[in-house]
């Protein structure tokens, strides 16, 4: 129990660290969609537990509701409205893999690489920065609504306006003749 | 002893964009490769959510929400592309869009 209490934060990192990572893997590698799909919902799921133990507490909600929710939604519906009845390809990986796992291995080096000769301090310098507003304790989604429509208000109407034209875009793609 | 830091967040983040990288250059379903860049943008918000406990600064998840909000608008109007190429083509393979030769 002891040792449940210290290290609960670490053996949750690694847990979800491995669903998100496992599931990752049987995105890009299932032949069926469909199972593609519940596999990013349970990656989407693990990250957002991620974001809890960073005291990210409102970009992990944010990651329930939008990926979670609207974008897994968006995908399913795509999925049936596509591929349903249809023949699964014999071959599901087409001719760029030599660049891909050239790339692959060159990323993964190079992050090593930096992981490796930098040591950042396992604890944050100060974590009340992250749930208060002028030095009082209000919480993280306060917080982060504080400094989105204080210091970057522009940037979020930037935001709202793209979605409309996203929107308008889909819909104009997306309509029949 | 299970002390987590910033550098085992890069290191999860990095796998996690590298598994999305070979998603979108190696399969030849569209929608795989739509969910993969997902997976990709995903692994690039655990790294500001990483750096913005690391160094106490709010910017990181801000951003965070962002890129949350360009996901969502680049899965609604890839999705419709996609919808668009099946009403052209009748399958969602990208070997038979290739007009470009891209």
């Amino acid at each position: 129990m002891e040792f449940l209490l210290v290290n609960g934060p670490g053996l949750l990192f690694y847990l979800f660290a491995a669903l998100a990572v496992l599931a990752a893997i049987l995105v890009v590698s299932s032949r069926n969609p469909m199972y593609s799909a519940f596999a990013l919902l349970v990656s989407f799921l693990a990250i957002a537990a991620l974001f809890f133990l960073r005291h990210a507490e409102f970009l992990a909600v944010v990651q329930i509701f939008v990926y979670g929710g609207g974008i897994m939604v968006l995908f399913l519906f795509v999925i049936m409205l596509v591929n349903l009845h249809r023949v699964q390809e014999a071959k599901i990986y087409g001719m760029q893999w030599p660049a891909a796992l050239l790339l692959a291995v060159m990323l993964i080096g190079l992050v090593s690489w930096v992981v490796a000769r930098v040591q950042f301090s396992p604890a944050n310098l100060a974590p009340a920065a992250l749930v208060s507003v002028d030095g009082e304790v209000v919480g993280n989604v306060q917080a982060v609504a504080w400094q989105l429509y204080q210091q970057y208000l522009l940037p979020f109407e930037i935001a709202s306006l793209f979605l409309l034209v996203a929107m308008i875009g889909a819909v104009v793609l997306a309509r029949k003749e | 002893m299970f002390e987590i830091t910033t550098n085992h967040y890069l290191v999860l983040s990095a796998m996690l964009f590298v598994i999305g990288l070979v998603g979108i250059l190696t399969r030849r379903n569209m929608i795989v490769v739509l969910m993969s860049i997902e997976l990709v943008l995903n692994s690039v918000n655990l790294n500001l959510a990483a750096f913005s406990y690391q160094y106490s600064d709010l910017t990181g998840q801000i951003l965070g929400v962002f890129v949350i909000a360009v996901a969502a608008g680049e899965a609604a109007v890839g999705l419709a592309i996609l919808v668009g190429l099946y009403r052209l083509r009748g399958t969602t393979e990208l070997d038979h869009a290739s007009e470009l030769k891209g």
